[in-house]
């Protein structure tokens, strides 16, 4: 075998194997989000209290944009491209995604772009700030002219700006490799309507993400160039307008919402069917409403912007397409529904996250078709009404599906069942301690208080309502800090997995866990959609044989992809620190990288 | 007179409960503006509440009465059902019509215009204060906006620097102040009161600190008002305090930024010609008297952040201060 078989330090550097890579994702993804928690958690304790104190204007500022920025692009993303990774070769019956040297790089470009966004909070002093934290401060949305040199001199939003452009070439890199992984390396007999429901909403979401993430890369280069050349892309007093950037910014961003969604639905497509031991329902209809909601996600960035002036005929029209959204996102709730119904439910983990999802996700839906009405949106854009909907959608949602996500493939991964029990108290804790934190959000912004304040006068009465929301926060971090417990306590004592704990009917289930690095040592032949299950019309499928006929090749692991991804933080560099040598270093690195990887003999 | 809906109870109910009186609440509407969004919000969220209860239920009926037990046979494995797909996809479509259509009627109920004869405000954003003019009145001031009850306001709404929104709840729904483009909203306050809003679009350091109140007057008291604001700014008194205060004023840099009428002409800050007939200070932060007043002069990036309002070099004296204070409180 190859490097990629031994557990050295090397191996993991270079690997090209896609489950090692999910694995790094998800480490990797999972400390950024308990930074993000973190920041989050600072956020709440400022706001237990009216005219708090305990960080200042500035800082308050910077946190509440890392903490989008942060569980947006490096929490939240990577946490679903940990299971695109590790998980979708597996279901379609693959050896490695298709450019497994790609993947790498990706994997290495999130990575540095994590760490320089994040660099941000201890450098102030290299820029003579008087402060140590730099961080970007104009939130995760950016509006433009706040975000020009002349209203925001320091390099806080140079970071946000240029870690956002390096972050986006990691997407897009992983979004190619995706479609063309599910498109061509299906195994023998997959057709497209067998892909399991969580692979498809996978090729929908890198659909999305290859589509829109130009959309904000140019958004952000009319940025960058109007903060470092002095262009005027986003300047009212040169003829432009600031709103310019609002509908770039929306355009990538309603689409991105449904990334972040997207992922998830498909994983809770798959848990429900394998622990209420029935087949999706309406399996056609789910699909074809989750490919609907990636093209309709399109039609609808201006709901966004109904405080903006668009005029009536505007804000009607983006009114009804985002109503119309409802439709389909109704539809796969209604199957999800009829999926548990009739069937044999067994309440794993596994299975309270997923129907945690749909529970929490309906909430979030429903506050989302109040702000569909502009006129009503008037009232509750930019306040807590907003931020309780938000959260609603990406923790009652995304979260939920990713944690019914960890606590399904967990075992897979690793070989090893996490704690139920301790699970349990993980999904329950979460459970309250999400509606503590965020149900009284709504009030509050109902009661008229906007979201992006560091402090709020105790008049508006709403005091009380946001010292519930800190406790809630501080409970969700309980449940987080139980889940950490559970998953360091599996790594000696959890119960051997085995092929396939939960009798799932895909073929991920089919091979050892965690799998050889061949994955399967007979590519299968798939001939139904359920291929591991008994159903009137079919008899299980044999799983591959425990050691392969002949020998599988691996390719070997590869240096370049992770030197390439070098060249761009230090191409960023130079225009942070204005210093044009940097922008030769980084581009020879970047070049270097791609040249070597280019000439790399395939076999090692 | 507000018409009084019986579903607004139960939320009236539980937020007494909570305390109040909740000044800045959009749940208790004082416009024709401000209702009709908020009637169309109840309505939406009582189709909301049911397909709530709805939906939940289903869920936890599904839950408890197949959840796992021994002896069960293997579930029937069920695909789909076609006339279902159909129906759950019909049944929130018409929903969302009823929701729709008084959507739509609403946004054009309020798309911003008022009959010709209304009054009209110039609102525009600041970092961190807000500028209203009233040009067919020649009135120019900052934070507090007075309007007349069962008047029509005609509000035109821009920004001098970044992107703010203009919101006062309890009159309206919010609206963007944009560098470079004119928004406007209009409304009718049907009660006498004294209301409060902030700046609802991150705008910088202190987006928290730009409140404004929105004081809806009776006839006589708006008349009044508007008669005060017109006349030309007090006088000091020979050899006063206040007049010391004047002359410290005249010669520091608060000329630069501010103006009073027929003393500097500053438009960088706010308009201070009757700062003394406004209740707050520092873009609705600060109570207006002597010890806020003290305290903002001397230091105001201490109490705001990112104020551009910067100390004084070199720092004026505590008698300069209270000699400035006398002066502006005489500007009633």
């Amino acid at each position: 075998m190859t490097a990629a078989t031994n557990g050295g330090l090397t191996s993991w550097l270079t690997t090209t194997d896609h489950k090692r890579i999910g694995l790094l994702y998800f480490f990797t993804a999972f400390t950024f989000f308990l930074i993000g928690g973190i920041e989050a958690l600072v956020i709440r304790a400022q706001l237990a209290q009216p005219d708090g104190h305990l960080v200042t204007a500035e800082t308050y500022n910077q946190l509440f944009t890392m903490h989008g920025t942060t569980m947006v692009f490096l929490a939240l993303m990577p946490l679903s491209a940990s299971f695109f990774n590790y998980i979708v070769p597996l279901q379609i019956g693959a050896r490695d995604v298709a450019f497994p040297r790609l993947n790498a790089f990706s994997y290495w470009v999130f990575l540095l772009g994590g760490l320089f966004l994040n660099a941000s909070w201890f450098v102030g002093p290299l820029f003579h700030a008087g402060v140590l934290n730099v961080a970007p401060d104009g939130g995760w949305f950016g509006y433009a002219n706040l975000t020009e040199r002349q209203f925001s001199p320091g390099p806080n939003i140079d970071f946000w700006l240029l870690g956002l452009q390096i972050l986006g070439i990691s997407s897009l890199a992983a979004g190619f490799n995706f479609i063309v992984t599910i498109l061509n390396l299906r195994a023998p007999g997959m057709k497209m309507m067998r892909v399991p429901a969580f692979t498809w909403m996978t090729l929908v979401t890198q659909f999305l993400v290859i589509t829109a993430f130009p959309v904000i890369t140019v958004g952000l280069a009319f940025l960058m160039f109007d903060r470092f050349f002095g262009t005027h892309f986003y300047v009212h007093e040169a003829g432009a307008t600031p709103v310019l950037w609002q509908h770039l910014f929306w355009l990538f961003g309603h689409p991105e919402v449904y990334i972040l969604i997207l992922p998830a639905m498909g994983i809770v497509s798959d848990v429900l069917p394998t622990f209420a031991r029935k087949p999706l329902f309406g399996y056609t209809v789910v699909v074809y409403s989750g490919v609907l909601i990636g093209f309709m996600g399109w039609g609808v960035w201006s709901h966004h912007m109904f405080s903006v002036g668009l005029g009536p005929i505007a804000d009607s029209v983006f009114s009804a397409t985002t109503m119309l959204i409802a439709v389909p996102t109704g539809v796969k709730i209604f199957n999800w529904i009829a999926t548990l119904w009739g069937g044999d439910i067994r309440g794993t983990t596994a299975l309270h996250f997923a129907v945690g999802f749909i529970a929490m996700f309906i909430i979030g839906g429903l506050s989302g078709v109040t702000h569909a009405s502009p006129p009503a949106d008037l009232q509750q854009t930019d306040t807590y009404y907003v931020v309780a909907h938000i959260h609603y959608v990406l923790f009652g949602g995304t979260i939920m599906g990713l944690f019914a996500g960890i606590y399904y493939w967990w075992p897979k991964m690793t070989g090893r069942l996490l704690s139920e029990t301790l699970g349990k108290w993980h999904f329950w804790l979460q459970f309250v301690g999400m509606n503590l934190a965020f149900f009284p959000m709504h009030l509050i912004g109902l009661l008229g208080m906007p979201r992006r304040v560091y402090t709020y006068s105790p008049e508006l009465g709403v005091s009380d309502l946001n010292r519930v929301s800190t406790v809630g926060a501080f409970l969700i971090a309980l449940s987080i800090l139980l889940f950490l417990v559970n998953l360091l306590r599996t790594r000696t004592r959890g119960r051997p997995a085995g092929n396939d704990p939960w009798g799932g009917a895909t073929l991920e289930w089919s091979i050892p866990s965690p799998p050889p690095v061949y994955n399967f040592s007979v590519i299968p032949t798939v001939a139904n959609r359920l291929p591991r299950w008994k159903t009137e019309h079919h008899e299980p499928m044999r799983d591959p044989p425990a050691t392969p006929p002949a020998a599988v090749h691996v390719p070997g692991g590869s240096w370049w992809p992770m030197l390439a991804a070098l060249g761009l933080p230090i191409l960023a560099l130079a225009p942070l620190t204005h210093t044009l040598w940097l922008a030769f270093v980084g581009a020879a690195v970047l070049l270097a990288g791609i040249y070597l990887w280019a000439f790399e003999p395939f076999e090692v | 007179m507000p018409r009084y809906r019986w579903w607004s109870t139960p939320a009236a109910l539980f937020l007494l409960g909570c305390g109040g009186p909740f000044p800045q609440s959009t749940l208790h509407p004082h416009s024709d503006f401000a209702r009709a969004t908020d009637v169309l919000f109840t309505d939406i969220f009582w189709w909301a509440a049911a397909v709530f209860v709805v939906v939940e239920a289903l869920l936890l009926v599904a839950l408890v009465r197949f959840r796992h037990r021994e002896g069960r046979p293997a579930p029937k494995p069920t695909h789909g059902h076609t006339l279902m797909e159909i129906a759950w996809t019909l049944a929130p479509a018409v929903i969302l019509v009823f929701v729709a259509v008084p959507t739509v009627r609403t946004i054009f109920a309020t798309a911003g215009d008022a009959p010709p004869d209304a009054l009209k405000v110039e609102v525009i954003g600041h970092q961190w204060w807000w500028e209203f003019k009233y040009p067919e009145l020649g009135i120019t001031t900052a934070n507090e906006l007075h309007v007349p009850v069962a008047k029509a306001v005609q509000v035109a709404i821009t920004s001098a620097d970044v992107i703010h929104s203009f919101w006062a709840p309890p009159l309206g729904g919010k609206r963007d102040a944009i560098p470079g483009q004119v928004n406007r909203i209009a409304f009718r306050a049907d009660s006498v009161g004294d209301y409060s809003g902030q700046c609802a679009e991150f705008c910088g350091a202190s987006h928290a600190n730009m409140r404004l109140r929105v004081l809806v007057d009776s006839d006589a008291g708006f008349t009044a008002w508007v008669r005060d604001q017109q006349s030309p700014p007090a006088t000091p008194a020979k050899a006063s305090l206040a007049e010391q205060g004047k002359a410290i004023y005249a010669r520091a840099a608060c000329i630069g930024c501010h103006a009073i009428q027929g003393v500097s002409p500053g438009t960088i800050g706010p308009n201070l010609t009757h700062v003394a007939s406004r209740t707050t200070i520092a873009g609705g932060l600060f109570p207006d008297d002597s010890a806020h007043l003290a305290g903002w002069i001397a230091d105001a990036p201490a109490l705001k952040p990112g104020s551009i309002m910067t100390r004084m070099k070199p720092p004026l004296t505590d008698a300069d201060i209270a000699a400035i204070i006398a002066y502006l409180q005489s500007l009633k």
